[in-house]
């Protein structure tokens, strides 16, 4: 089997800016992220789609990174990455109740706790269950996850 | 009121910031000039000659600068014991062991370079656990083990497959179990698994115009990876410069030498232009080594009354193919053989085995939380049998000062309260009203309890330093060879060295990343040792710089330098403040109105080394290599359901005495995450192999670990008796809180089954089957 080798031009608009990049249509949105971009805070964990670390918006929805083709995000879909968001409630909160001790899960954990708080605030256990074991956190063992998602639904009322 | 301003406050992660909003960087992160890339070509067999290997058509593909096998690097490395080729020679030991590496201009044109390596094998017997590899027609999965160099502290037993051989002699463990009133004997199992942190290992390696390389790795070890490599490759060691950011996540896996080796022939082969080599997750699962597996014989031997008097303990360690680290943790469970129980009369063989599953390496807990599950998992079938409660027969038989270790060694007057930790973890889980409790016809709540301790499993001459330097405006910078993994040391540092200054820890600057070259050596960050011996030598450095500043105030000053004191950021007359001088007065000179200066910068110095350790005695195991031991207790409450044998473990509670919190937030965060990983091991986490010994859960699709929302309440709780030795009288807690976790599930399932549940992973189907089978035999 042969590739595809050709490289396309694409305009992606990441963080509110809008860029031009030249990519293979195999690429993933989290490699050209990262790669092409200058990008890092979305990781690859399995680059299988298991792990949730490659996390990012698409049009305010999680979608991993690691599973969509660049070529694939539609002309004008807002994308934002960790970078793209400052000082949010949720980034504060998991900073008081350490929703993280590495570090490498956190960009994803956040980004997809961050839409969820957006869609449903008052998400009850059995919905942030849904929407976040998606996401894999080998160090805090959830308590400082979940605390900081409840502690940040609390300053958002 | 405590008498510490800094000490035993949940300050903010110093990291903390960069992290939540995606600026930490890590290895995987960094894209320097000129990158090249490499990928693997891996092994689909378990155990294999390797016929042949065509590279032809892979070296004539585009992008591609090199292709590299074995043959090209006749070497074997190693970390206690050479014996590992960083491409496999001759023959493949282990599935997904790497057998060529390709370098290419991008990652996806090495990658597509290795799917036209062709390798032909001839397939080998498997050993596929431990008592296959101590059979007498055993293969040897190491013919020229005789010719490997190895330290003095392993014993690797030639012509056989045991790659470390630990004895314990104490007292008279055969005659006593003879004279015990009661004797329980079962044996216990588990199979190898992984560490999954989140980030894979990554290096990139690059060779200077000089010959110096420089390696950016993901290592909780960045001198010991220096070291080896210059003792592997010759190279003189001053000549390496081993750079390591933060790195997402250790567990032990990053503690030993792991892509390093292959890294430098990576970047020899391409001229010394820098090249990045990725594990994938497969790769990181398979290639790279994870958690050893074990098969353990248990005999233990009590009075009528449940005293303790004798323990008969085999322990076969699944070290894979080869030695790595499996050597010494397997040496560390002979150590702490007996778990933390007084026990006089102790044998025990501790055996590392080789066999065709992918090595192991460090894992939280070394040797303790394997050891642990047999011996809690025998306790409570000893408590069984005599007649008492679980807890009773621990609090019994739990350790104290005044008793001795498995090694004879003295427990000192820093052996923590167990028996005040036994008492609290009780409670939390209220045990007095009941440990199984049918809540209807389906649903059983049961609990089990644990005990656990650990001491550091290190070389006895392990050492650690930091310097201290400042800023014009008096603050200060903290040099160690401490990495950041996770675990939060480095805010733990700052506090110390932030209390003996008077000071906030913000005022402390943080070295984040180690650079080999120019931070103070340390051995590694392992063995839960970081905030001891690190925190030693910071201490030290901070009272060196405090000395050197109250000598140069005093000049101006006019005072006896021992009548000042440094605190708020001025040094000043401990018995009339007002007179003094601010600090970024005096840090880099005293300097006089006419432009006279005065003694220059301050530089603190500072270093530890662990105190009055040794080896241990080859045919006794009599020695003192314990730096100290934090004991603890553990307990769980799972809820089972008795239809399809599903259960969650609805809460867990840990009690550990670890001297002083120095940061109770952190300290909680590394005991929960500690339980969350025992969890792991006991409730899912096992690679699960086929009859050719292929792991077919190698990707995290099949190998679940613990998901949001499936995690148990957590209670914690610490008990505070001094370490002597100790900064602020801390000692380790980072490791401990996985060890009895294990133990403890696997004795309320099965309590809650009514059957023996000796092996871990636990699941649904395997309970079930357990069920099924002693009911068969019961009808027999």
């Amino acid at each position: 089997m042969k590739a595809y080798e050709n490289i396309s031009l694409v305009k992606l608009k990441v963080n509110g800016e809008t860029r031009d990049v030249a990519i293979r249509p195999a690429d993933t949105l989290l490699r050209v992220l990262r790669e092409k971009l200058g990008l890092t805070a979305a990781k690859p964990g399995c680059e299988n789609g298991d792990c949730g670390a490659c996390t990012v918006l698409i049009n305010e929805k999680p979608v991993k990174s690691c599973m969509k083709l660049a070529v694939e995000v539609d002309a004008g879909a807002e994308i934002i990455t960790l970078e793209g968001i400052k000082n949010s409630i949720i980034q504060e909160t998991f900073l008081e109740e350490d929703g993280f001790q590495c570090g490498y899960c956190t960009p994803g954990f956040l980004v997809n706790a961050y839409a969820l708080l957006k869609e449903h605030p008052d998400a009850d256990d059995k919905l942030a269950k849904e929407w976040l074991e998606s996401n894999i956190c080998r160090c805090t063992g959830y308590e400082g996850i979940r605390n900081a998602l409840k502690l940040a639904q609390e300053k958002l009322k | 009121m405590s008498e510490f301003k800094q000490i035993g406050r949940s300050f903010s992660r110093t990291d903390g910031l960069d992290k939540v909003h995606g600026k930490q960087e890590y290895v995987n992160d960094y894209q320097p000039t000129g990158l090249l890339h490499a990928a693997l070509k891996i092994s689909t067999h378990a155990h294999a000659k390797i016929k042949s290997i065509d590279t032809a058509e892979a070296e004539a593909a585009s992008g591609v600068q090199a292709v590299i096998t074995g043959d090209d690097f006749p070497v074997t490395l190693g970390l206690y014991m050479g014996d590992h080729p960083p491409l496999a020679l001759h023959k493949v030991r282990h599935y997904g062991e790497p057998v060529a590496a390709v370098i290419a201009n991008t990652e996806h044109q090495a990658k597509n370079a290795v799917e036209l390596i062709k390798v032909k094998y001839e397939d080998l017997e498997v050993i596929s656990s431990p008592t296959d590899g101590l059979k007498a027609n055993a293969p040897l999965l190491h013919e020229n083990m005789d010719e490997y160099t190895h330290i003095d502290a392993v014993h690797p037993e030639p012509g056989s497959n045991v790659a470390n051989h630990t004895k314990i002699r104490k007292g008279e463990a055969a005659q006593a179990i003879a004279d015990a009133e009661i004797v329980i004997e079962d044996t216990f199992s588990f199979p190898p698994c992984d560490h999954v942190a989140m980030e894979t290992r990554a290096v990139i390696s690059e060779i200077k115009a000089n010959g110096n390389v420089v390696i950016h790795s993901t290592t909780q070890a960045p001198f010991t990876v220096k070291e080896l490599l210059s003792f592997n490759f010759d190279i003189p060691v001053g000549k390496i410069k081993i750079i390591a950011p933060p790195i997402g996540g250790g567990f032990g896996g990053k503690a030993g030498i792991q892509l390093e080796g292959l890294g430098y022939l990576l970047t020899k082969a391409a001229d010394g232009r820098p090249v990045k080599l990725v594990n994938d997750r497969e790769e990181d699962m398979l290639s790279s080594p994870g958690h050893i597996g074990m098969e353990a014989k248990v005999r233990l031997g009590a009075t009528a009354d449940g005293k303790l008097i004798a323990a008969e303990l085999d322990y076969h360690f699944d070290a894979g193919a080869y030695a790595d680290y499996a050597v010494n943790v397997s040496n560390a469970a002979a150590i702490s053989c007996t778990g933390p129980y007084d026990i006089p009369n102790v044998r025990c063989d501790s055996l590392c085995v080789y066999t065709n599953h992918p090595f192991a390496t460090a894992f939280r807990g070394f040797g303790h939380v394997e050891l642990a599950f047999p011996i809690e998992r025998s306790m409570d079938l000893l408590a069984e049998k005599a007649g008492i409660d679980p807890v009773e027969i621990r609090m019994k038989n739990a350790i104290k000062e005044g008793d001795t270790s498995p090694t004879q060694s003295l427990m000192d007057a820093n052996t923590g309260d167990l028996r005040e930790c036994i008492k609290r973890a009780a409670k939390m889980i209220n045990w007095d009203q009941g440990s199984f409790i049918k809540k209807d016809e389906n649903k059983v709540i049961a609990k089990g309890f644990g005990l656990l301790w650990k001491s550091p499993a290190m070389p006895p001459n392990t050492g650690a330093g930091a310097i201290i330097t400042f800023n014009k405006d008096g603050s200060l910078n903290l040099h160690t060879g401490i990495m950041e993994i996770g675990q939060g040391s480095k805010t733990g540092l700052a506090q110390i060295v932030a209390e003996r200054f008077g000071t906030s820890p913000e005022n402390i600057h943080l070295v984040q990343e180690v650079n080999t070259e120019t931070a103070p050596h340390d051995w590694s960050t392992a063995a839960s040792r970081s905030l001891m011996m690190a925190g030693r030598a910071a201490l030290e450095a901070a009272d060196d710089a405090i000395d050197q500043i109250c000598r140069t105030a005093a000049i101006p000053l006019r005072c006896p330098p021992e009548d000042l004191i440094v605190e708020g950021g001025r040094v000043f007359l401990e018995d009339e403040p007002s007179i003094g001088l601010p600090l970024d007065d005096v840090v880099h000179g005293y300097v006089y109105e006419n432009g006279n200066a005065i003694e220059g910068q301050v530089i603190g110095r500072g270093n530890y080394i662990a105190r009055r350790l040794s080896g241990i005695d080859p045919e006794t195991g009599k020695g003192r290599p314990s730096l100290e031991y934090t004991l603890g207790a553990q307990a769980v409450e799972i809820e089972l359901d008795l239809n399809d044998y599903s259960y969650q473990i609805k809460k867990a509670v840990s009690c550990m005495d670890v001297g002083k919190v120095i940061n109770p937030n952190l300290a909680r965060g590394q005991v929960v995450g500690a339980i969350s990983m025992g969890i792991g091991l006991a409730r899912s986490e096992g690679f699960v192999f086929n009859s050719r010994e292929q792991v077919v859960n190698g990707v995290l699709r099949d190998y679940k670990v613990l998901r949001y929302g499936e995690e148990p309440e957590y209670e914690i709780d610490f008990v505070e008796t001094p370490q002597g030795d100790g900064p602020f009288g801390l000692r380790g807690l980072g490791e401990q809180g996985i060890i009895g976790i294990p133990g403890a599930i696997a004795n309320a399932l099965s309590r809650a089954t009514g059957v023996k549940l000796n092996y871990i992973p636990l699941l649904p189907e395997d309970i079930w089957q357990s069920v099924k089978e002693a009911s068969h035999n019961d009808s027999i």
